[in-house]
């Protein structure tokens, strides 16, 4: 029977089916951070079940609020560390070498095609980038994903969408999701695994494909997922390439779990991005998204690059290519934090860094940070921020503040302009 | 198992997310029991006021489309325990909110939109909606100086499973 590649991979980890349509999976990695993660620790402790069920498949990392900024958040990142200690978790990542979950964890070869990833984060969906399925799960699923390496869910089913034509200049993959999650809606793909097809996927590079992936949530989706083909057997082949004779081994091995012709979808979307032109958000829903011409004007106070959508070097890379030799507007703070340690020493190799400075951004060490209004970059009420995350909902980041999210391009030239504008009205590297 | 029913709140809006139920800036809290003043705080609808005293009355939640969109923190099914609201009927969930509810033993029922819609004809300054749940047969009713009715839901075995059970880690510690 053809399967898609969710099917697939519920099929091959399939440990029980304790009532019908109830699919109990067996989980290849357990991913951890310390702001979901601690209370489950604590109950585990409480309940006397202080245990792990495999500390080489749990990977841990202190991200949303690093430094501590208080002795509350000091607390969960030592709860935190104690339990890796204690359990023997090595792949525990710590200040210094922290970042981003979900841009640290692929970069460190963690995710592999045909793998179960969860973690207490709604956006563990981006690992589907590398055709896992990775789903995002609160903290008792979490619990009992430690201690028992498994967790339940109700099979999804998949939408197919099909990305097509040719990207106009100033055009990227976050406009390409935020036109997706216009056309699905906020909750369009709920209980629904999202694959993205075409020649433009295939075309992206890994970090385009997990800015795809990453906001399959904000469509409902469990997870988005990509075929893994060449650029994912490149992306991983420092961690793969004494598994496989060669690339070509990899390649035929991965695509064992591409979808089958002719596998059922429940919905198939096709997007032509030929005429597409930049897209920001204008509301407190991830579906309400304009073109950025339409908000042209709109005055920013705080301009934030980076977050697991848009953190990554080739995002840096875009927004540097328009700050070069200009200056941002002095109505605006802008904000960059590379999303991992290796994203903030490359860009720093290729004066990436110097150019942000230049241009007069903050550079903070990788950090959820302004993303979700709980540590820096908190926006005071009534403020305005241009970001380039996933999240608009009202407060996220700062009580009474709004959010406007963009690509990278877009939120550069709007920190340059001091309002919203439209990268394609810009050259790049004024100078 | 927990108790289910009492008076009703509703919440006329569809998407609510879980950065409304429970901002992120509490979750930097490892008790429930801090999360207990901030339930609904960044709320947004007309009319709603998240300081109402009688907010802590209620015991069930009857809301529209898509409620618990957003982060998964299990925060949100948190802070409605601790303010004894174990309740929650909507037209549809977020799977990660509905998962989390069912996973603490707590109900999140989905009833289509045209009984939502009687439900939201129980609201009213001073209507008094009360609703209680035959968790046994499935089925709701609502009472208030509107009138009375009740309906009937559905729920996967699993989830009856959960609530039985008291929760999702006991089940899975004795199972596997
Ligand atoms: S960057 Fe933002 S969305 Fe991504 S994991 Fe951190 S807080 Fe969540």
């Amino acid at each position: 029977m053809a399967m898609t590649l969710s099917e697939k991979i519920f099929a091959s980890h399939l440990r029980d089916e304790p009532f019908p349509g109830t699919k109990v999976l067996s989980l290849d990695v357990v991913l951890c951070h310390e702001i979901t993660t601690p209370i489950a620790v604590n109950d585990l402790v409480a309940r006397g079940k202080d245990r792990v069920f495999d500390p080489s498949k749990i990977k841990v990392v202190i991200d949303h609020v690093t430094p501590a900024k208080d002795t509350k958040t000091a607390l969960q990142g030592k709860i935190l560390r104690d339990w890796s200690r204690r359990q023997g978790i090595r792949d525990f990542f710590d200040i210094g070498r922290n970042g981003v979950c979900h841009a640290l964890f692929p970069e460190q070869g963690f995710i592999r095609p045909g793998y179960t990833v969860i973690m207490g984060d709604s956006h563990t969906c981006t690992h589907g980038a590398f055709g896992a399925f990775a789903a995002g799960v609160g903290t008792t699923d979490l619990e009992v994903g430690i201690l028992k390496g498994v967790c339940a869910f109700r099979e999804p089913k998949t939408i197919r969408v099909n990305v097509m034509g040719t990207a106009p200049e100033g055009v990227f993959a976050k406009d390409i999701i935020l036109r997706i999650i216009k056309e699905l809606t906020v909750k369009g793909a709920t209980d629904c695994v999202v694959e993205f097809h075409g020649d433009v996927v295939r075309g992206l590079s890994m970090e385009g494909r997990m800015t795809l992936c990453n906001m399959a949530i904000e469509a409902g989706g469990t997870s988005g997922v990509c075929m893994p083909d060449e650029v994912t057997v490149d992306y991983l082949w420092p961690f793969i390439a004494a598994d496989y004779r060669d690339k070509k081994a990899a390649l035929a091995d991965f695509r064992k779990w591409w979808s089958d012709e002719g596998c059922e979808y429940v919905k198939a979307l096709d997007i032509d991005v030929s005429n597409l032109a930049p897209q920001v958000t204008y509301g407190y829903k991830p579906d309400e998204v304009k073109d950025a011409a339409e908000l042209a004007g709109t005055a920013v106070d705080q301009v934030y690059i980076g977050s697991c959508t848009n953190g990554r070097l080739e995002d840096l890379r875009v927004a540097a290519s328009y700050l070069k030799g200009r200056k941002i507007a002095d109505t605006v703070r802008g904000i960059v934090s590379p999303a991992t340690p290796k994203v903030f020493r490359d860009a720093d190799e290729e004066g990436i860094i110097r150019i942000f400075m230049d241009a007069g951004f903050c550079v903070t060490n990788p950090t959820c940070g302004a993303c979700l209004g709980m540590s820096n970059g908190v926006l005071a009420p009534g403020e305005v921020c241009a970001s380039t995350t996933n999240r608009n909902f009202n407060g996220r980041m700062g009580k009474g503040g709004m959010v406007h999210l963009m690509s990278p391009a877009t939120a550069a030239v709007t920190a340059i302009e001091g309002s919203i504008a439209d990268p394609r009205k810009f050259a790049k590297g004024g100078r | 198992m927990k108790t289910f029913g009492g008076k009703v709140l509703f919440l006329d809006r569809s998407d609510i997310n879980t950065d409304e139920i429970i901002p992120a800036k509490y979750l930097t809290e490892i008790s429930k029991e801090a999360l207990k003043p901030h339930m609904l705080e960044d709320l947004k609808i007309e009319g709603f006021d998240p300081c109402d005293p009688g907010l802590h009355e209620a015991r069930v939640i009857v809301t529209k489309a898509n409620f618990g969109c957003g982060s998964s923190r299990e925060h949100a099914p948190w802070v409605f325990e601790i303010n004894d609201i174990n309740v929650v009927i909507a037209s549809s969930f977020a799977r990660i909110f509905r998962q989390n509810m069912f996973n603490c033993g707590m109900l999140a029922i989905e009833l289509p939109e045209e009984a939502i819609d009687r439900l939201f004809k129980h609201k009213g300054t001073n209507a008094n909606a009360s609703l209680s749940v035959d968790f046994n047969n499935n089925r709701i009713a609502i009472e208030s100086d509107k009138g009375s009715e009740s309906f009937a839901y559905s729920l996967s075995a699993f989830d009856k499973a959960l609530v039985e059970a008291g929760g999702w880690v006991e089940f899975a510690d004795s199972k596997y």
